[in-house]
Parts: C-alpha cells; structure tokens; sequence
C-alpha cells in the first residue's frame, strides 16, 4: 500500500498536474489549508503508524479484503467471457467510498479538525463520512442537492441516523456540483475548524492523488486475487466514472500493466445524440470547476450544463483530472452506458447472482455485457462492483410503476 | 498611466478613501447594466467592479448567487459583458472598470482572445476568485501587454510568505478579503482586519482594497481607516435584485452609493 509506481507514471507533479490536467484552481483563503492537508498527507505516508492504522481499520471496520467473485450465471447470461465481481458492495456502509473516508478521517484527526464536511450525490459518500464522523466524536454536515435528497431518501436517513445533519442544496440544478460548490462555501467560512472530505478523485491538489492512493487498495487486492484465483491478470478492467474514484482505485494498480485493458464508463444519460447525459470524457471539454483543470459538460460560454443521470453518484458535469489525462494517453479507453442498459444490468444481476448492484455499478456491469458479447470464452473481464443497490430500490420501483 | 493608477493616485492627493462597487452584468437585465454603471459612478464609485456571472460562483454568498442566476436567465456570457463594458465606456472614459468572475468563461473563449476583447472593451482590471497565482501565469501574460491589470486577493488565511507573493504578483491594487467566508456574510470584524491590512502595508506600496461582508456606511467607514479602499456588493445587488421597478431600484442604489462613499470619504 502506497507504493508509488516507478518511472514516467509517477503523477502528479509537484504542483497537483496530470499532463495539463488537475492544479489548484481555488480561492486564496483555501490554499493554505490545501498547503496544509498536503504536508499533513505527505507526512502519513512517511509514517509507519499512519499506514498501520489505515490497514488495521480497513481490515477490522471496512471488512477488507472484499472477495472477487466469478459471476458465472450473470455472464452466461449476457455473452461469452468469465465475468468477476469485485465486491466493493460487501465493505462497510455498503460502498467503496469508506476507503477514502477512513483515511481522511485518519487525516483529520493529525490535524486537530473536529468538524467534517461532504458532498454527497447518491450518498454513498455522505453515509461512509457520517460513519466515519461519528467513530471520531465529530461533528458532521453533508451537503446534498434536494434533487438528490428526493431518490435517495434511504441513505438520507442513514446519515440522520449516524448523527450527520444533512443540509439540503436548493442552487442551481440542485445536484452534486451544487452539493460540492455549497461544500466549498462552508469549508471557507469555517476553514480553522474544519476538514472537507471530497468523495471523488477530483478537486483541486491534493485530493486527486490522495483520493486515488486511499482506494487504490481495491486495485492492489484484486491483482493480487486474480493470480490466486485465476493465475493470470484479466484481459479487461471495467469500472464506471462519475468523478471516478472506484475506477482510478480499481485502475491505479495495473496501470503498468500493457496488457491489461481498461474501460471506464460515463453516464450516458438519454443518450449522446440528447443532452441529457453526464459524459465530459466523451461529449464534453475542457475548463476548470472545482478546483481543477479537467473535462467538463460546459457550453461554448464556459457556462456549466446541467447534467443527466439515472443513477445520482455519476450525475457530475466534471471528471477526475487523472481521468482526462488517462484519456488523452489512450491507457484507459472511455465509453458510456445509457439509463436503459444501466437498468437493464441492474434487473439481470439481481435475477442470475442474487446480487443487487447500484445504480452506478450497474453501468460498468452493462459496459461488461456489451465487451462480453464479442469476447472469447477464456477472455476474462473484472468489473468493479463499487456498491450495493438498496438505495436505489425506490428509484427502480419508480420506473416499474410501484410506490414503495 | 492607466485609469486605475489615476484613480488611486488622485485618491491619495486628495487624502480620500475609494469606494469600489461591485455589481453582476446583466442583472436585472441587460439593458440596466450601463444606466446601473453611469448612475454608480456619478454617485460616487471610484471603482466599478462588474460580475461575470457564472452558473457555479464557488465563493458568493446567496445575494450574489441570486444575482448569478438572475444574469444568466437573461442570457448574459462573457462577451456580452464586455460588450457592456465598451458601451458604458462612450458615456465615460475616466471610471476604471474591473472584471471580476471565475476561469472557466475565459478559457472558454481563449485566454489571448479574451485579453484583446477585454482591451478593446475598455476594462481596466481583472480579479478571478479561482485564480491564484500558481496558475495565474497564462493569463497575466496576456493581459499585461495589453496594459489590463491582473487583482490578487489576500485572505485572512494568507500566511505572510504568500502575502509576499501576491503583492509582488499584483497589479493595480491588491484586494484583501476581510473575513473567512462567502461573500456578503454576517461575520466582519474590524479590529482583526485593521490588524491583517496594517501587516499587509508593511510590504508592499500598492493600495488594498478591502472587501467581502461590508453592509452598512458605518462598517464601511471602520474599514476605510486602515484601507485604501471599500468594495461593497451584495447589499447593492441585493437592491438590483428586488422586486420593483428599475428606476425606483436604481435611484435606491444611487442613494446607498452616496451614503457609503460620504462615510468613508474622509477616513
């Protein structure tokens, strides 16, 4: 665990840069608190302790390491390769946000800061910080666009539960990005008190790098399984990419590996020919939001677009700037999945395994089945099961025509 | 000498204290966005300080976001803005204009295209709030040549080291930002400002303008005796932004306007 990579991968630099991506595009009163969590960050990874700790709560909170397991049902169901689950879902809090979180909270524990704040989207995030909050004695706020808080009632009362005061974002498209501006509002008017734990591998420097290194363990356990189980690497790693934490963790660890292809999936809304989706990678630009230089859903103004997602954690208009940069090299390749196909996975899954996947995970599972169909039948694929799907059960029965 | 060294320059013959406004391009509509400049100016505002809005203004306080989304409802960009900029520059060529906003509508259209439609326009400054000067290179470099002065706010988290920075790498004026917070918040304290400004002139000789939750002509005033200049926003905006008629909105701002830069006049 926080081995860096050798050679030419060894990013960011020293000024939070992916090739021309990531940096710090923030107001003057955070950078001393970004100069401030990136000494405090760089100092854990020199300290042993630091590193024992992460493991030990990983492994005797979180519940790692989560299984792979081979879906056997679920890809005979929908092509020709073996298809393996990486069990995020199986982790504490039912997500691979805790990674993250519990590291953070790690974090601001060296720093003194006794209160956290979050953004949430499908609040898979906002329930891993309540958790963590609520383990540390701190006083918690998650920020959330109403939108959000409407389809994912569950985990709003989750949050509730643990202690967390919920405040719901009434701005602009009252999603994520809102959610995450509202964040940065509260983090500078309460900068000596407080830590603000990003979910994603986005924002401005450190907290692509420092995001990506605290999952990267799902990454560096499922290399490790794939030689036992299988005895050899995968052919084909496919996660999805709202802000794209699950898929940088997944990723990082096989980065130097050539032949191992990788595939992050964007939400792909309505569709690409609408604008009802939530793919910077695919059908957007670059700019700068939240931080950092990276792709985004922006007009020809520079104005943010609203974006569209059936599943809230990938409705984002921005990506991870490790992404962009990965974009632009070619190693990983990026694709999108519609609402439907989403669905349509979500429906199979829980039928074939008696797994029911989130709404997010479900993209990847259906990127999986598409790449299935022209595979071999030795062709291996590992999908990153980032979460479970009870949140999203009301949103599903929605759609069926049933009220919860 | 550029009409923000004029300005600050006659400010300090005179023994006087600036007032800087600050108020959203487009907002209410795009019409009143010259009227609302020319009325501002011969209120006394010796700074005008126009919003770019922008759908995610990471650093505003509700009035300013209100005032954001009112902007963009009536569809006003970038370039529209500086379109206004150079139609309130034929009814007056001596009140510097400042552009403040955040990066994105700039790379938008391009950094240099930006400059040079800013140049034409007739602004005189800049301030990004999401701008500091670690990533500030590209666009300094092409505003400089174009004679556009690039603002750098300090914060009250701002250490001494990178005081030093950003007065170094400023131009114009420096722009201190008086409380840890969003704009228009509750929370000012003026003895830990008068404190912070003091350290600030220790370094450097270019006039700071402090802004960023000052509501009323009597904290204005406060402000002002240790300061170069005022900004003050979000109460102006907060008129522009009720619901009445434009001229009764304008003639309540013209009349805030004076009251603030008669309290702070003479500090």
């Amino acid at each position: 665990m926080f081995q860096r990579r050798e050679g030419d991968n060894e990013l960011p630099d020293g000024t939070g840069r992916f090739g021309p991506y990531g940096g710090r595009f923030v107001a003057e009163t955070l950078m001393s608190a970004l100069d401030e969590l990136t000494q405090v960050y760089q100092d854990a990874l020199d300290d042993p302790t630091f590193e024992e700790e992460f493991k030990s709560d990983l492994q005797r909170y979180v519940g790692r390491p989560s299984p792979l397991y081979e879906a056997k049902r679920f890809a005979a169901a929908v092509g020709n390769a073996r298809i393996f689950l990486k069990r995020e879902d199986l982790n504490h809090t039912g997500a691979h946000k805790i990674n993250n979180t519990i590291g953070q909270a790690l974090l601001a524990e060296r720093m003194g800061k006794r209160r956290i704040i979050a953004e949430t989207g499908a609040g898979q995030h906002g329930v891993a910080t309540a958790t963590v909050a609520a383990r540390l004695g701190a006083e918690c706020t998650v920020y959330m666009g109403a939108t959000d808080i409407e389809r994912q009632k569950p985990n709003v009362y989750r949050m509730k539960m643990l202690g967390a005061h919920v405040q719901a974002v009434n701005s602009g498209s009252k999603t994520l990005k809102d959610a995450m501006n509202e964040a940065m509002r509260d983090w500078v008017t309460n900068i000596d008190t407080t830590h603000y734990i990003i979910g994603s591998v986005a924002g401005p420097h450190p907290y692509p790098a420092m995001v990506r290194d605290f999952q990267a363990v799902i990454g560096e356990e499922c290399r490790v399984q794939c030689l036992d189980q299988i005895g050899r690497l995968p052919d084909v790693l496919i996660a999805c990419v709202g802000g794209g934490s699950n898929a940088m963790g997944l990723f990082y660890a096989f980065l130097s590996d050539i032949n191992v292809k990788m595939v992050g999936v964007e939400a792909g809304g309505e569709g690409m020919d609408t604008m009802r989706h939530a793919a910077p990678l695919n059908g957007g630009t670059t700019g700068v939001l939240h931080g950092a230089n990276t792709y985004l859903m922006a007009d020809e103004n520079g104005l943010i677009l609203d974006t569209h997602s059936i599943s809230a954690g990938l409705d984002y208009p921005g990506v991870g700037p490790e992404h962009a940069y990965l974009k632009d090299t070619g190693r990983v390749t990026y694709d999108t999945v519609t609402d439907d196909e989403a669905l349509q996975a979500f429906r199979i899954l829980s039928k074939t395994e008696g797994i029911v996947p989130a709404l997010e995970s479900s993209h990847a599972l259906a990127q999986a089945a598409k790449a299935s169909q022209s595979s071999d039948v030795e062709d291996i694929i590992v999908v990153n099961l980032s979460g479970r799907g009870d949140k999203d059960l009301e949103t599903v029965a929605g759609i069926d025509g049933v009220t919860l | 000498m550029s009409r923000l060294g004029t300005t600050f320059e006659r400010l300090r013959q005179d023994n006087e204290k600036g007032l800087v406004t600050f108020i959203t391009a487009g907002d209410p509509s795009i019409a009143a966005t010259v009227p609302a400049l020319t009325r501002l100016a011969e209120a006394g505002a010796d700074i005008l300080e126009l919003g770019i809005p922008f759908t995610d203004p990471e650093a505003e306080g509700p009035p300013i976001q209100r005032s954001s989304e009112r902007a963009l409802m009536n569809g006003m960009t970038l370039r529209k803005t500086c379109e206004q900029v150079a139609l309130f520059r034929q009814h007056n060529a001596t009140t510097p204009v400042v552009l403040m906003g955040y990066f994105n509508p700039i790379l938008a259209l391009g950094v240099d295209r930006f400059a040079e439609l800013a140049c034409e326009s007739g602004v005189d400054g800049m301030i990004i709030v999401n701008l500091p000067p670690e990533e500030a290179s590209e666009l300094r470099n092409a505003l400089e040549p174009r004679g556009i002065d690039l603002v750098l706010l300090i914060a009250p988290t701002s250490p001494l080291e990178r005081i030093e920075i950003l007065s170094t790498s400023s131009n114009g004026f420096l722009y201190y930002v008086s409380i840890k917070g969003i704009t228009g918040a509750d929370h000012l304290d003026v003895t830990d400002v008068e404190r912070k400004v003091a350290s600030i002139k220790r370094i450097t000789d270019l006039p700071v303008a402090v802004g960023f939750g000052i509501k009323t002509p009597e904290s204005a005033a406060a402000v002002a005796k240790v300061a170069d200049a005022v900004v003050v926003g979000s109460a102006l905006v907060d008129i522009l932004g009720s619901d009445q008629e434009l001229e009764k909105s304008l003639a309540e701002m013209q009349s805030l306007t004076s009251a603030f830069k008669q309290s702070i006049r003479a500090c």
